[in-house]
């Protein structure tokens, strides 16, 4: 297979900062410039930034545009009433599978912008078209609506306490808009959209501006003290924060029930029939039933150990956090068991992400688990049992 | 500083190997190895007094980025480990062939000892590395 090896605009910048480079979803991205855990502390203390311009930015315009996505996105457009707010959703399949997060912003009337994941583009744009043609079929006469792939645009996150400060003193004409900035709120100003969004869960920006302008960018920031901050100080900020990474916490195979995205399914008003609304309906209803009959099961004085065995496993699995209460680091694909020593029961659950936590020093993990969900697990470390304790996420609470 | 002292013997998996001066030899991971890790913030070492064969899997490295698996170059007893790096794990990164050694074992074979690359061929497989 052809490999490719796609450079953002800052790929020069990267190299001039002495970046160790990795292949991201195909793109070449700086994974840290030195020394992750000093840019991870850096983000939650001060202030840094990340070349995030290998995410996709998709605009949808046309008056059809709020009815289209109110059919493609799992929660609701609708609360988006004014221009200048962004929401955080996934989009799913029929079967309710998660086919990306994202996050959706009203730039003006009849005009929506989605910024996804790199590594799902490609596959949420045919996904989008193929949706947009359908929705053009059902509707008589003609439909408004466009979809269009930006690939002229770079994107840069600012995060940490001191991020919207150091951007203010930036942008002076908009200075007192910044620092007054809800979250999930943006603006725009010359050619730079600027969003309180990130992953890092730190406070902070998004700010997408045409390719040709972020190199100087890039200088103005690097000039006012905001050091370039790599993907494995990203992917831990993420964690602790109890962020999902897509791919990796969860994908086609899982929904936002069993991702501990619940929150972001919006079943109200009922008649917004989303795709994979039915589906998630039905396991909800489902994991419901079980959950009854269970306890109905374990009122039976008679009930054994076998029947017990014997009980139909919960279809609904949920996300959960784990902290490791041995020395050790969690990783994705460790199992977790009830028992403290190894035998011949089955895992009840995996580590989806699992690392090391700067902030916190201990080993973090998320781990999609069996429902009931307990209060503690043993994960399989080479062979051997370790304590791990759930807690709830974020790992970090919020200052 | 050297990243690779021409004193030391490596091997292809980036464990470097010494003859200390009872005769025993001290492994740890390369300048190179340590690099590519990043930050290491958890170690697990080999039990003492275990007879182990070259290439078995004896203890564990992990960054916050990865865990790697380091195999002993050398077949023997291990005679002593490093327990300094259960508290201060980053010792590898800082100084891995100082502090940052992480067993001694007693030699059954000195033909593997010999076989091991030296530091101008190991320079030679880590500049292939690079790109």
């Amino acid at each position: 297979m052809l490999t490719t090896r796609k450079h953002t605009a800052l790929y020069a910048a990267h190299l001039q900062q002495h970046a160790c480079m990795v292949d991201f979803a195909g793109w070449q991205m700086p994974l840290h410039y030195g020394s992750q855990i000093a840019e991870h502390n850096q983000v939650r203390n001060a202030v840094g930034m990340f070349d995030v311009s290998h995410m996709g930015v998709i605009e949808i315009t046309g008056s059809a545009s709020q009815q289209y996505l109110a059919r493609v996105l799992a929660n609701n457009i609708y609360k988006l009433q004014q221009p200048g707010h962004a929401l955080y959703s996934c989009m799913l399949n029929a079967a309710g599978g998660i086919l990306d997060d994202l996050i959706v912003y009203f730039v003006a009337e009849n005009h929506y912008r989605l910024v996804v994941n790199a590594a799902t583009v490609t596959s949420d744009y045919a996904w989008l078209q193929q949706q947009a043609q359908e929705h053009r079929q059902q509707q008589l006469g003609a439909v408004d609506l466009q979809l269009q792939l930006r690939t002229d645009l770079a994107m840069l996150a600012v995060q940490g306490p001191q991020a919207r400060a150091t951007l203010a003193k930036i942008f002076p004409t908009v200075g007192i808009e910044i620092m007054e900035l809800k979250p999930f709120a943006f603006l725009v100003t010359d050619a730079y959209f600027i969003a309180r969004t990130g992953y890092t869960g730190e406070d902070g920006v998004e700010i997408i501006l045409p390719a040709t302008g972020v190199g100087a960018f890039w200088n103005t920031l690097l000039a006012a003290h905001v050091p370039p901050i790599g993907l494995a100080a990203r992917d831990t900020l993420r964690l602790e924060a109890g962020l999902n990474l897509y791919g990796q916490d969860m994908d086609s195979n899982v929904t936002p029930l069993e991702s501990n995205l619940a929150w972001t399914v919006a079943w109200q008003p009922e008649e917004r029939n989303f795709i994979g609304r039915e589906a998630l309906q039905r396991q909800q209803a489902q994991a419901q039933a079980q959950t009854q009959a269970q306890a109905q099961m374990q009122t039976q004085i008679q009930l054994q150990d076998q029947a017990l065995g014997q009980a139909k496993q919960p279809k609904l699995r949920q996300l959960i956090g784990v902290v490791l209460e041995e020395k050790g680091v969690l990783r994705h694909g460790y199992q977790l068991f009830v028992n403290a020593e190894p035998d011949t029961s089955t895992a009840v659950g995996d580590i989806t992400s699992g690392s090391y936590s700067p902030t916190l020093k201990q080993a973090i993990g998320l781990a999609r688990v069996n429902t009931p969900i307990k209060e503690h697990y043993y994960v399989e470390i080479r062979g051997k049992r370790m304590l791990a304790k759930v807690v709830k996420l974020p790992f970090l609470k919020k200052k | 500083m050297n990243a690779h002292p021409d004193e030391l013997k490596y091997s292809e998996t980036h464990e470097w190997v010494r003859i200390d001066d009872d005769g025993h030899a001290v492994v740890g991971i390369t300048e190179h190895a340590q690099e590519k890790l990043g930050e290491v913030v958890f170690v697990e070492l080999p039990d003492e007094d275990i007879s182990v064969n070259a290439h078995d899997e004896v203890c564990v490295v992990e960054s916050v980025k990865a865990a790697a698996d380091i195999y002993t170059p050398l077949s023997g007893k291990i005679v002593a480990v490093n327990e300094d790096l259960l508290d201060a794990p980053g010792l590898i990164n800082t100084d891995p062939y100082g502090d940052g050694w992480l067993y001694k074992i007693k030699i059954k074979d000195m033909d593997e000892y010999k076989q091991l690359l030296d530091a101008d061929d190991y320079k030679e497989i880590t500049s292939e590395d690079e790109d």
